[in-house]
């Protein structure tokens, strides 16, 4: 196929837009994320596809496979575009009917249509639905919008001009003072400025050099990468070219985790369709600058996230890190100048060489700048993706975007941040976004998981269950980390146990002192923090589990009874109907008793008991 | 072209060694490609039987040990034969919170199996997983290619028991 050049590109793009204009032909967005193809959204595509063919409605409909939507938790997603209704939970037998009611006699399937929990009321237009009306789509501008596995859909949404301007007209120089005039902080998890850091490697000199994006989402709980590399690949290449010229570098890596199998398919097409236009390998737009772009697969090891342990996995080697200085911008990669970025990082650069560094520093706060994705999930009605000014408050994220907790159960601490971040409680709901803000609390911003706990979550328990993972993560290289993590584990297992004692709780706190300031990387500096997090917010949870043995929450295993209050049994059955092992004595109208012989203890009971009535 | 004679291994067949020389073949020459080696022969076998380790090392012109290291420090490698279906219950935060821990006991009791272990009859392997990235169905199990969204402790087995 021909290269393009700038004005191929732009005769391009203004071609695609024209005829999307004239076409009359509606959009039905079908999303093709990995959750919503998890729920069937591929026999939704077939069935949609199938049905238009019947009605003789192609030249009038169009079938489109998007990334994430972002409102996962309601997929298979349908959105007709551009009148903008939002069908949920399809299944490929709603087909026919949808097709007919709503495309062919005009009205809206009632029963498809979004229902607000709070409300009970219907609501047909995706920008009317309060999970969408409260975000800012900046980085996910896209997402939804275009099949992500079409060059051209991108390019008629102005893609590739952040590329042609950053190759054609600026040098690197200007570009590096766009990004630091953006205020562009990196979305991995630590906020460094983006524009520094590329200015330091810029000035390292060297013949080679490399850009590398990482894409190992390792936090539990944050999908927001794999979700814009489904969504927008596009984007995120952008910003990698971008990212070169403002360096000198001509290859580029994408470290991506290896569960991620649709993102690394989409991901690969993009940087085909890319290369095949020019927009990607030798005098990329006739501009002279070439970019290759490589994607590296990890092999599932949380610490390769940490980017000197993820340029060693690069090169082959065991992903363990090593001490910094020197810093990748110096030695990196293969002992050359490196930068890393995070994926949502470079997924905003396009969009601030086209709009400008000051277009993006207008949204945000001092000191944190432009928007952040987040991942909502855990016990909140709106479960998904979304994309918020800095600036907004955690209760807005938890309770306009995120609809409130479920079945009236209440708010007991938001988690930011993963295994290296924190808990936060009610009374700091109204914390603003803000790398600092958040800090102050006890919790980091992170990459972007947000878990919603209600009151029914231990938080001791939780605690042992990010010591389990980081400890389990912990690559051994030093013994403050290996050891510690060990250690802390232990102590809290011991807790959850009801085998703690009062000083274990004061070994708690001390151990943390050491660890923080003598492991080596990240990893091991941020281990305790869910610790302290939960020690400064629910200390009463800890010590009821040492002092008085007992889990308020009643999620430790080992401290609870197994035993049916006959005062508070209403006589529903519903544990007796849950239990898999038959150990609840039940009949008709009269009070359950549990066997504990035969009882495994497996917790379902305490979870169908809507009278907690079981101990 | 093989990297020297293929040894005897009741799991890995004529038309296995011969994808595996191919996978060599394109990675021999590609400096820090062990992993994608490693990778590409255990889809092909199910897992790294530790002469298959060697003959890698001898095709890539790494000594064994290397191999070995990289293979050990990685969760995605097994040297264990694994089960017809495999089973991945995500032990993320998001599936922690929706009560992933009764889904797992479910499963330990129901088929007798440890977290990480294979049923006897070698029907399935258990693997406890960080966040498959679908948190938004929380909590999520994956057998095999199918990702499961919304398994209660309730629901579990039946899904599990359609995998013959
Ligand atoms: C243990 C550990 C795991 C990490 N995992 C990730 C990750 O999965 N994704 C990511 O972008 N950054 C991760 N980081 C942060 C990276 O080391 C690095 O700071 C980041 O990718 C830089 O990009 P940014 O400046 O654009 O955020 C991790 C750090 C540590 C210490
Ligand atoms: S802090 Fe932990 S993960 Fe990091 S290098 Fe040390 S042992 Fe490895
Ligand atoms: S804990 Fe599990 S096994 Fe025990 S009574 Fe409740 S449901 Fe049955
Ligand atoms: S579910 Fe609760 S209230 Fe109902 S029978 Fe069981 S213990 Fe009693
Ligand atoms: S995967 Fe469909 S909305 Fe997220
Ligand atoms: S925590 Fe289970 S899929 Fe993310």
């Amino acid at each position: 196929m021909e290269k393009l050049t700038f004005e191929g590109l732009q005769q391009r793009q203004k071609a695609l837009s024209e005829k999307a204009a004239s076409a009359h032909v509606s959009q039905l967005l079908i999303c093709g994320g990995t959750g919503c193809h998890a729920t069937g959204s591929i026999k939704v595509i077939d069935a949609m596809k199938e049905e238009i063919r019947k009605q003789g409605l192609t030249d009038k409909y169009e079938v489109v496979e998007t990334g994430c939507n972002g409102f996962c938790a309601m997929g298979p997603i349908l959105v007709v575009h551009p009148e903008g209704v939002f069908y949920q939970k399809l299944k490929a037998d709603d087909v026919p009917a949808l097709v007919q009611e709503h495309l062919i006699d005009g009205k809206h399937v009632e029963k498809l249509l979004y229902k607000d929990p709070n409300t009970k009321k219907r609501i047909p237009l995706q920008d009317d639905i309060p999970f969408f009306s409260h975000q800012m789509p900046r980085v996910l501008r896209n997402k939804g919008l275009i099949d992500p596995e079409s060059i051209d859909d991108y390019i008629r949404r102005d893609g590739y001009l952040g590329t042609a301007k950053a190759l054609l007209e600026m040098t690197p120089e200007a570009i590096i003072g766009e990004v630091k005039t953006s205020g562009l902080r990196g979305r991995g998890g630590a906020g460094f400025p983006t524009g520094l850091k590329w200015e330091f490697a810029s000035k390292s000199p060297s013949e080679v050099k490399y850009v590398l994006c990482n894409a190992d989402e390792g936090d539990p709980g944050a999908f927001m990468d794999r979700s814009i590399l489904e969504a927008d690949p596009h984007a995120v290449i952008e910003g990698m070219i971008i990212a070169a010229k403002a360096i000198n570098a001509h290859q580029g890596y994408v470290y991506a985790r290896t569960e991620y199998p649709l993102a690394i398919r989409r991901l690969q097409k993009a940087i085909d369709q890319a290369k095949e236009l020019g927009l990607m390998g030798e005098n990329i737009l006739d501009s002279g600058f070439d970019f290759e772009l490589e994607i590296y697969q990890g092999a599932g090891a949380f610490v390769c996230g940490e980017e000197t342990a993820l340029m060693r996995s690069i090169e082959g080697k065991r992903g363990m890190p090593r001490p910094r200085p020197p810093f990748p911008a110096h030695k990196g990669l293969w002992e050359k100048p490196t930068i890393l970025n995070n994926v949502e990082s470079f997924a905003n650069v396009a969009q601030i060489i086209v709009n400008g560094g000051q277009w993006y520093a207008s949204v945000g706060t001092e000191k944190s700048k432009g928007t952040k994705v987040f991942a909502i999930s855990g016990d909140v009605n709106n479960i998904g993706l979304v994309e918020v000014p800095m600036g907004a408050s955690l209760r807005s994220i938890v309770y306009d975007v995120g609809g409130g907790i479920p079945k009236k159960k209440k708010f007991k601490a938001v988690q930011l941040g993963g295994p290296s971040g924190g808990c936060i409680p009610e009374q700091y709901l109204d914390t603003p976004v803000d790398y600092d803000e958040i800090a102050k609390v006890g919790a980091i911003m992170g990459s972007g998981g947000v878990i919603v706990m209600d009151e029914d979550t231990c938080m001791v328990d939780m605690a042992r269950f990010f010591m389990d993972f980081i400890q389990d993560e912990s690559c051994g290289k030093c013994t403050p980390c290996r050891e510690g993590t060990r250690r802390f584990l232990q102590l809290l297992e011991k807790i959850c146990d009801g085998k703690g004692i009062p000083e274990d709780i004061d070994a708690l706190e001390e151990m943390a002192v050491v660890i923080k300031d003598t492991a080596l990387c990240g990893l091991g500096q941020t281990a305790p923090n869910p610790v302290l997090s939960t020690l400064r917010y629910f200390r009463d949870e800890y010590e009821a589990h040492v002092l008085e043995k007992r889990c308020p929450a009643k999620r430790c295993v080992n401290l609870l009874k197994f035993e049916i209050d006959p005062d508070n049994c209403t006589g529903c059955g519903m544990c007796f109907k849950a239990c898999p092992a038959d150990a609840v004595i039940w009949k008709k109208k009269e009070k359950a008793v549990i066997d504990k012989e035969k009882c495994v203890k497996c917790l379902t009971c305490f979870a169908k008991c809507k009278f907690d009535a079981i101990n | 072209m093989a990297y020297s004679t293929h040894p005897q291994h009741p799991d890995i067949d004529n038309e296995m060694w011969a994808s595996i020389d191919e996978i060599i073949g394109r990675y021999r020459h590609k400096a820090g490609s062990v992993i994608a080696a490693l990778r590409e022969c255990q889809n092909v076998v199910g897992y790294l039987p530790p002469l298959l380790m060697d003959y890698i090392g001898r095709g890539l012109n790494l000594p064994p040990s290397d191999v070995y290291g990289v293979a050990s420090f990685y969760a995605l490698f097994s040297m264990e034969p694994k089960g017809r279906h495999t089973i991945k219950v995500c032990m993320g935060t998001a599936c922690y919170v929706k009560g992933i821990k009764e889904v797992m006991s479910r499963i330990t009791n129901a088929y007798h199996l440890e977290e990480g272990g294979t049923s006897l009859d070698r029907r399935f392997s258990l693997e406890a997983v960080r966040c498959l990235g679908a948190c938004g169905l929380a909590p999520v199990m994956v057998v095999d290619a199918d990702t499961h969204g919304d398994v209660k402790s309730d629901k579990v087995l039946d899904i599990i028991e359609t995998y013959e």
